[in-house]
C-alpha cells in the first residue's frame, strides 16, 4: 500500500487526520504562488517588449493600461503580442492542471493528456473540421475538440472499466496507447485524404502566434470554470491519490470524483488543443516538479501547477522567438526539447513497473 | 502437484501440442485465403482459377503482367514485413517483459522517419527512382542510431537495462524526434510533405521484386535466429534473478535479441514506412492463441502479423476511393480496437 512506503507519514498512526498532513509544505506553496506570479508578470512584460519591433517596457505599460489606438507600437502590443502571451499563459495552465488532475486520480506518474489519448481525440475532431467543414468557427472547433477528447476518455476508461480486474494504471496506459494509435490513424487518414495535413501542422505549430482576442474570449470562461472546479475537487483528488481504498474508507464517493475530474480534464485539454494543437510534456513535467516542491496536497499542487505551467510556456515562447529571430521556432518543439530530457530522467529514476 | 500424475501432465502437454498445431494450420489456411482474395483485388479482377493458372505459367500476358509485376511483389512484401514487424515486437516484449513494447513505441519508426524527412528536406529534387533505393538504407541507419541511443540512455552502470527504463527511454526519444520533425514539416513543399506524410503513415511503396530481394536476406537470417533463441526468451521471461540463477548471461542475450529485433523492424520499416501497430497487436493475439512459450509463439506471431498486413493492404486496394490510404493506417484502425478488446478481457 502507498502509505506503508512513507513511514514518516503521520497518517499511518491516525487515519482521520486531514490530508494537509501528508508531507504538505504550505509555506513552499505560498512562496511559489507569490514569487511565481511576480515572475510571470515579469515574463509577460519581457515578452511584450521583445519582438521584431523592440518596444520599451515603459511603452508596454502605457499600451496595456493607457491604450492609444493612434500609436503603432500600442497596436502591436495590444492586437498581436498580448493575446499571444495570454494564450500561452492559458494553455500552460490548461495542460499543467489537466496533467496534475490525471496524475492524482490515476496514481500514475506518467499520466498526461497526450499519453492517455485526449490530445489525439481533440486533434481528430480538428482534422475532421478542417477537412469537411472548412468554415467552422472557433467556438465550434473548441466544442468539437471537447467531444474528441471525451471520445478518447470514454474509450480509454471504458476499456479499462469493463475489464474483469478493473481500472489499473497499467491498463490505463495501455488503453491510452491503443486509443492514441487509433484516433491519430483516423486523423491521419482524413488529413491525407483531404490534403489538409500541412494546414493542420501549420495551425498547430503556429497556434500561439495566431491567437486572437476572439479566441481568448471564447476559451477563457471555460478554462476559468474548469480551474475553479479543479480547486473545488482538489481535496478529493488528494484522497484519491492515496489509493481508492483509503479514499473510500474516508468517505469519498470515488466514482463521482473520477467522473467530475475527467470532465474537467477534457475541458482543459480540449480547450488547449483547440488553441495551439497538441503540446506534450507540460502536463507531465509540471505536476512532478510541483509535487517535489509543495508535497502531496492537491489543494496546493493544482494552483502551483497552474502558475508553473504558465511560467514554462511564457518563457519557452520567449526563448522560441529569440533562438532564431526573426523566424519562430514552434513552442511545442522547444517544450519537447526541455521535456524529453526530463522524461528520460524520470524514466531512469522510475523503479516501479508501469 | 502431488495429486497430478506424470501421465496426466504428458497427456495435457500432448493435447496442448495438438491445439497449437491446429491454430497454426488454421492461420495458414486463412493466409492462403487472404492471398487468393488479395490477388483478386484491384481494378482488373482475376478469378481464383485464373489466378492459379497464371501462377503456374498458363495465363495471358496481361494477367501475368498484373500478377507478377504489380500484385505479387506487393503481397509478398506485405507478408514479409508483417512477419518481420510481428516477430520484432514479440522479441521486444519478451526481452523487456513489457506488453507495451513494440518497434514503433521504441523509437525505431521515428529514427527511420527522421532520416527520410532529412533526406527529402535536403535533396527535394532527388525524389526520383534512384533515391527510392537510397531511402531504405537511410531509414536503416536512422532506426539503428535511434536504437543505440535508446539503449545507451536506458543503461545504468551495475544494473544494466531495466525493462521499464528501456520502454520509457524509447517513448522519450520518439517524442524528441517527432518534435524535431515538426520543425522540418513546416519547411517542406506541399509535394514533399505529402510524400513524407504517406511514408510515415506506412504506405507500402517499395512494391517491386528488388525490394523483396532487399528485405529477404534480413528475414532469412533473423527469423530463424529468433526461433533458435526461443528458449532464452522463455528464461528471460522468468525475471532477471531467476534467469541469471539459471546461468543465462542476461545482458549479452538481451543485446543480441534486441539487435535482432531492431534489424527486423528497421529492414521492414525501410520498405513499408512507419507501420506501427503490428508489433504490438500480433504478439498479444498470438499469446492468446498459443500461450507464452516462445517456440510456438514466434511461429504464430509471424503468421498473425503477415495476415494482418496482407488483409490491411488488400483493404486499401479494395476501398473505392480516389486516393489510396496508407496500409499502416488501416492496420491501426483494425488493430487498435482489437487490442482494446483484448485489454478489456485480460486479467491482472
Amino acid at each position: 500500500m502507498k502509505l506503508s512506503e512513507s513511514s514518516d507519514s503521520p497518517a499511518q498512526s491516525n487515519h482521520n487526520q486531514p490530508p494537509t498532513q501528508f508531507h504538505s509544505r504550505p509555506w513552499a506553496a505560498s512562496l511559489i504562488l507569490t514569487a511565481g506570479l511576480a515572475l510571470l508578470a515579469f515574463g509577460i512584460a519581457l515578452s511584450l517588449s521583445f519582438g521584431a519591433a523592440s518596444i520599451k517596457l515603459e511603452e508596454v505599460w502605457n499600451a496595456v493600461f493607457h491604450f492609444n489606438p493612434e500609436l503603432q507600437n500600442h497596436q502591436i502590443i495590444w492586437e498581436i503580442r498580448l493575446p499571444r502571451i495570454l494564450g500561452g499563459v492559458l494553455i500552460g495552465v490548461c495542460f499543467a492542471v489537466a496533467g496534475a488532475i490525471m496524475q492524482g486520480m490515476t496514481r500514475n506518474p506518467l499520466a498526461d493528456s497526450g499519453l492517455l489519448g485526449l490530445n489525439s481525440g481533440a486533434s481528430l475532431t480538428m482534422a475532421i473540421c478542417f477537412a469537411l467543414f472548412p468554415g467552422t468557427s472557433f467556438l465550434q472547433l473548441m466544442l468539437y475538440s471537447f467531444v474528441g477528447a471525451a471520445l478518447a476518455v470514454v474509450m480509454v476508461y471504458g476499456t479499462s472499466a469493463i475489464s474483469k480486474s478493473g481500472i489499473t494504471p497499467v491498463r490505463l496506459v495501455l488503453a491510452g496507447a491503443a486509443v492514441t494509435a487509433l484516433l491519430s490513424a483516423l486523423g491521419d487518414t482524413i488529413s491525407l485524404y483531404f490534403n489538409v495535413g500541412q494546414d493542420l501542422a501549420f495551425w498547430y505549430a503556429g497556434g500561439l502566434s495566431g491567437t486572437k482576442w476572439v479566441q481568448l474570449g471564447i476559451v477563457v470562461p471555460w478554462v476559468v470554470a474548469a480551474f475553479i472546479g479543479a480547486l473545488m475537487l482538489s481535496r478529493s483528488i488528494t484522497l484519491l491519490s492515496l489509493g481508492d481504498e483509503i479514499a473510500l474508507s474516508l468517505g469519498q464517493r470515488t466514482g463521482m470524483v473520477k467522473v467530475a475530474g475527467m470532465i474537467l480534464v477534457l475541458i482543459l485539454a480540449g480547450a488547449a488543443v483547440s488553441l495551439v494543437g497538441s503540446i506534450g510534456f507540460v502536463g507531465l513535467i509540471i505536476p512532478h516538479i510541483t509535487r517535489k516542491l509543495v508535497g502531496v496536497d492537491y489543494r496546493w499542487i493544482i494552483p502551483c501547477s497552474a502558475i508553473m505551467g504558465a511560467l514554462l510556456i511564457v518563457f519557452a515562447d520567449l526563448a522560441a522567438r529569440m533562438i532564431n529571430a526573426p523566424e519562430e521556432t514552434p513552442v511545442g518543439v522547444l517544450i519537447a526539447l526541455i521535456g524529453v530530457p526530463f522524461f528520460l530522467y524520470l524514466a531512469r529514476k522510475e523503479r516501479r513497473a508501469l | 502437484m502431488s495429486n497430478v500424475t506424470n501421465g496426466a501432465i504428458a497427456k495435457a502437454s500432448h493435447r496442448k501440442k495438438i491445439h497449437d498445431w491446429v491454430v497454426v494450420i488454421i492461420l495458414l489456411v486463412l493466409l492462403v485465403a487472404a492471398f487468393t482474395i488479395s490477388a483478386n483485388t484491384g481494378t482488373i479482377r482475376l478469378s481464383p482459377m485464373e489466378l492459379f493458372s497464371t501462377l503456374f505459367g498458363q495465363g495471358t500476358p496481361q494477367q501475368e503482367l498484373i500478377l507478377f509485376e504489380f500484385r505479387l511483389p506487393r503481397m509478398v512484401i506485405s507478408i514479409l514485413i508483417g512477419a518481420g514487424l510481428a516477430v520484432s515486437g514479440c522479441i521486444m516484449q519478451g526481452v523487456s517483459r513489457n506488453s507495451l513494447a513494440d518497434p514503433g513505441i521504441l523509437g525505431i519508426n521515428a529514427g527511420a522517419g527522421l532520416m527520410v524527412m532529412l533526406f527529402v528536406l535536403l535533396f527535394p529534387s532527388m525524389q526520383t527512382m534512384n533515391s527510392l533505393f537510397l531511402l531504405p538504407a537511410l531509414a536503416l541507419i536512422g532506426s539503428g542510431a535511434a536504437a543505440i541511443l535508446i539503449y545507451a540512455l536506458s543503461y545504468k552502470k551495475g544494473e544494466g537495462i531495466s525493462p521499464t527504463r528501456l520502454l520509457l527511454s524509447g517513448i522519450g526519444v520518439a517524442a524528441g524526434i517527432s518534435a524535431a520533425m515538426i520543425i522540418m514539416t513546416l519547411k517542406l513543399t506541399p509535394e514533399s510533405y505529402t510524400f513524407v506524410a504517406n511514408w510515415l503513415a506506412g504506405s507500402i511503396w517499395g512494391s517491386n521484386w528488388k525490394f523483396v530481394m532487399a528485405l529477404l536476406p534480413w528475414l532469412i537470417v533473423l527469423l530463424p535466429f529468433a526461433y533458435y533463441k526461443a528458449n532464452v526468451m522463455n528464461v528471460l521471461n522468468l525475471g532477471d534473478q531467476t534467469a541469471s540463477g539459471l546461468g543465462t548471461p542476461i545482458e549479452k542475450e538481451r543485446i543480441l535479441l534486441l539487435a535482432a529485433a531492431v534489424g527486423l523492424a528497421s529492414s521492414s520499416v525501410s520498405v513499408s514506412g512507419g507501420i506501427g501497430f503490428v508489433g504490438l497487436v500480433a504478439p498479444h493475439l498470438a499469446r492468446k492463441l498459443v500461450g507464452p512459450k516462445h517456440k510456438m509463439l514466434l511461429v504464430t506471431c509471424a503468421l498473425v502479423g503477415a495476415l494482418l498486413v496482407l488483409v490491411a493492404d488488400t483493404i486499401t486496394r479494395a476501398l473505392p476511393l480516389q486516393k489510396e490510404i496508407p496500409t499502416g493506417l488501416i492496420v491501426a484502425i483494425i488493430g487498435a480496437p482489437y487490442f482494446l478488446y483484448l485489454l478489456s478481457r485480460s486479467k491482472g
